[in-house]
């Protein structure tokens, strides 16, 4: 992004560059200009490759430990815990790492939720978040089933049941995703695979997120368009770099006090029960970061309908940047998306709080209202928000406000161009 | 700062909601203090070997504990008997052994490095010998129940016998307050005076389900001491890292007009 052609100062440095020009990227991630406005929900990016890279490293060695076999891994995880050097601290880390991974990918969310970062130029970078967020669930999944406990075993008999919803060849597929004709030795072996994989695939598509970023730049709390590098702008390093690292530390302030205090506040105690397929736990719940689709699959009485709207539920994102028409990037200058941003947190927080009860009664009642008001938030309200909305007047640079350009103010006033 | 006591507001909402929720299904558990909870929290190393004297007086007829090896016991941070004393607990049991040279297996005295000795040959025999009721493998039976070490302290005190008006029980079923659906195959176990404990300490019913509640919470988290002491470490550590890069990044933003 660098106005001008970056030389490398030494000989060899040169030599290197010409052929592989890695000095040119690493000068590009140094001085790549961004928006000196961006508060602290703009930390969650770093944090996020903070606990790829955290579950990437204690993964592996968990790996070397750990034996995927029906009979043997619940054993095998209790030898981590108990005879293998800080095997505890190393899987306390792991499990709780995932949490703390949905954590700061729902902030992460929420924020370009609030600050219209999904809408352009920025679609391909929304989309790929999209797809990581998808792998991310599905690795979640994969590993929870892994201990081999009770909620591991009847987590997975129901999450993979849900194919067998697919008109006429369902049942084929549950069988074939099986290895068998019910969850068994071939199931968690190929489970253990694909756990495996997945990281992998999310850091490739982590590449492709952060490159996507880098060609328009970073959104920012006013939402808009900046020239980079200007006076709007701070280079990365040091001033993001050391921001960044503040945010993370008070991040991992969070994330030991789990590890070390509250470990398995977040798992479900039926997990340390060995799984047994001749006995159903009473209650099936996944980890709380599910929840809220679990509560809109269990609101649809029809089980492929079921299946189809909590799909959608995650998918229908993926089309966001063209449901949302409003011109106008950040809620800070629209007064009334603001409004209907908290109502779907709070109705985000609901359907997650459903999604641990039982389906029956008042908790189904509310989970069906929750839904629908999901499904209305993307496909009415704010695809009509965009034309309907009176926004307030937008600054024409982020230096403005601070400094309290005020005339500019009442130009675009008069404009009018804001009323959407 | 706003949106973020709206978000604060809304979490504290929504755990509110778990707590009271949780609150309401479950019945309060027997209350005691436990020398381990807490950041600083660690074993009773007393509670701890009189723990293990009930489990294997009374439990381990028909519970196993099949994670734990005769070794642990004398490791830190659990009960630390001698290597003598272990040694001697070991030796106590028979262990299956083999094939010798000639193709047999034998029975040996038990050494640290074995398993603990399992109370039935496999999970068949067990059911058989308790009314078609497994008992549960111990090992990590506190973090195998919702309530953790609450939940089993509670249920050892929990029988009634008779049960309350109405209820009406089957044969080898015995009421349990504190037991799922208050129904339990296994029948009261503590009785005042039931073990002698080398100590002298008096063994009442609660003091004995303090004691084993803490040997299993020992025996499921046997490296909860070390956690605790690495936790305040970390933690502490973190701290000062973070004061230390808040006041740099202060520096550094300050040739920049703008809030950090």
């Amino acid at each position: 992004m660098s106005e001008h052609e970056y030389v490398p100062k030494s000989k060899a440095g040169k030599w290197f560059n010409d052929r592989l020009p890695l000095l040119t990227l690493a000068n590009h991630l140094t001085d790549y200009p961004t928006p000196k406005n961006l508060n602290y929900w703009w930390t969650f990016g770093g944090i996020l490759t903070f606990c790829l890279i955290t579950q990437i490293v204690t993964g592996l060695v968990l790996a070397m430990h750990y034996i995927a076999h029906a009979d043997m891994a619940f054993g095998s995880v209790e030898h981590i815990m108990r005879d293998v050097n800080y095997g505890w601290l190393i899987r306390y880390i792991h499990a709780n790492g995932a949490s703390m991974f949905f954590l700061a990918v729902y902030i992460h969310i929420f924020r370009s939720l609030f600050y219209g970062s999904y809408k352009s130029p920025r679609e391909i970078i929304w989309i790929i978040g999209i797809i990581i967020y998808l792998l991310m669930m599905a690795a979640a999944f994969l590993g929870y089933v892994l201990p081999w406990g009770q909620m591991s075993f009847w987590g997975a008999t129901v999450i993979t049941n849900l194919f067998s919803a697919i008109p006429f060849v369902g049942e084929g597929i549950v069988t074939w995703l099986w290895g068998g004709y019910s969850v068994d030795n071939p199931t968690l072996t190929r489970f253990f695979t694909l756990h495996y994989l997945i990281p992998f695939l999310i850091l490739g598509l982590v590449v492709l997120h952060i490159w996507a970023l880098h060609v328009p730049g970073n959104n920012n709390p006013i939402g808009i368009d900046i020239k980079k590098p200007s006076k709007d702008t701070v280079p990365f390093h040091p001033y993001i770099v050391i921001k960044d690292g503040f945010a993370l530390l008070m991040f991992m302030i969070v994330f030991a006090f789990f590890v070390f205090y509250t470990p398995n506040i977040l798992g479900h105690a039926d997990n340390y029960i060995e799984a047994n397929p001749l006995v159903t736990p009473a209650h099936i719940v996944p980890e709380w970061y599910l929840l809220p689709f679990y509560a809109i699959l269990r609101s649809v009485p029809d089980k492929l309908l079921g299946v189809i709207a909590m799909l959608s539920a995650i998918l229908i994102l993926a089309a966001l940047p063209w449901l949302d028409t409003s011109k106008i990037r950040s809620a800070v200058f629209r007064p009334l998306y603001k409004q209907f941003y908290w109502i779907l947190v709070a109705d985000v927080l609901i359907l997650g709080y459903v999604g641990a009860m039982p389906a029956e009664g008042l908790y189904l009642l509310i989970a069906r209202i929750a839904t629908a008001y999901y499904f209305l938030h993307f496909l009415v309200v704010l695809p009509i928000l965009g034309f309907k909305e009176r926004t307030t007047p937008v600054p024409l640079s982020i230096t403005e406000p601070i400094l309290g350009g005020s005339s500019n103010l009442a130009a675009m006033k008069n404009k009018d161009s804001f009323k959407g | 700062m706003k949106k973020f006591s709206r978000i604060l507001f809304l979490t504290i909402l929504f755990i509110g909601f778990q707590f009271s929720s949780i609150a309401a299904e479950k019945v309060e558990y027997l209350k005691t203090d436990w020398s381990f909870k807490g950041p600083f929290g660690k074993f009773d190393r007393a509670a701890l070997q009189r723990g293990y004297q009930v489990y294997q007086e009374v439990c381990s007829s028909c519970h196993s504990m099949k994670y734990l090896s005769y070794r642990n016991l004398v490791e830190k941070g659990g009960p630390e008997f001698s290597v003598e004393q272990a040694k001697a607990i070991a030796a106590s049991f028979e262990v299956k052994d083999g094939p010798n040279a000639d193709g047999e297996m034998f029975m040996r005295p038990g050494r640290l490095s074995d398993k603990f000795v399992m109370p039935y040959e496999n999970e068949k025999a067990a059911q058989a010998a308790n009314g078609g009721a497994y008992p549960p493998d111990m090992t990590v039976l506190v973090k195998a129940r919702g309530g953790g070490v609450d939940y089993i302290y509670s249920l050892l005190q929990g029988y009634e016998d008779p049960p309350p008006v109405g209820v009406s029980l089957d044969d080898g079923v015995y009421y349990n307050k504190y037991m799922y659906g208050n129904k339990i195959k296994m029948s009261n176990q503590l009785s005042d005076g039931l073990v002698e404990y080398s100590d002298g300490t008096n063994a009442s019913v609660e003091q004995m389900a303090k004691d084993v509640s803490t040997f299993l919470m020992w025996t499921a988290e046997p490296h909860l001491e070390t956690r605790h002491r690495m936790g305040f470490k970390a933690i502490v550590y973190l701290i000062i890292l973070t004061v230390l890069v808040y006041f740099s990044m202060k520096r550094i933003w300050s040739r920049v007009k703008t809030e950090v």
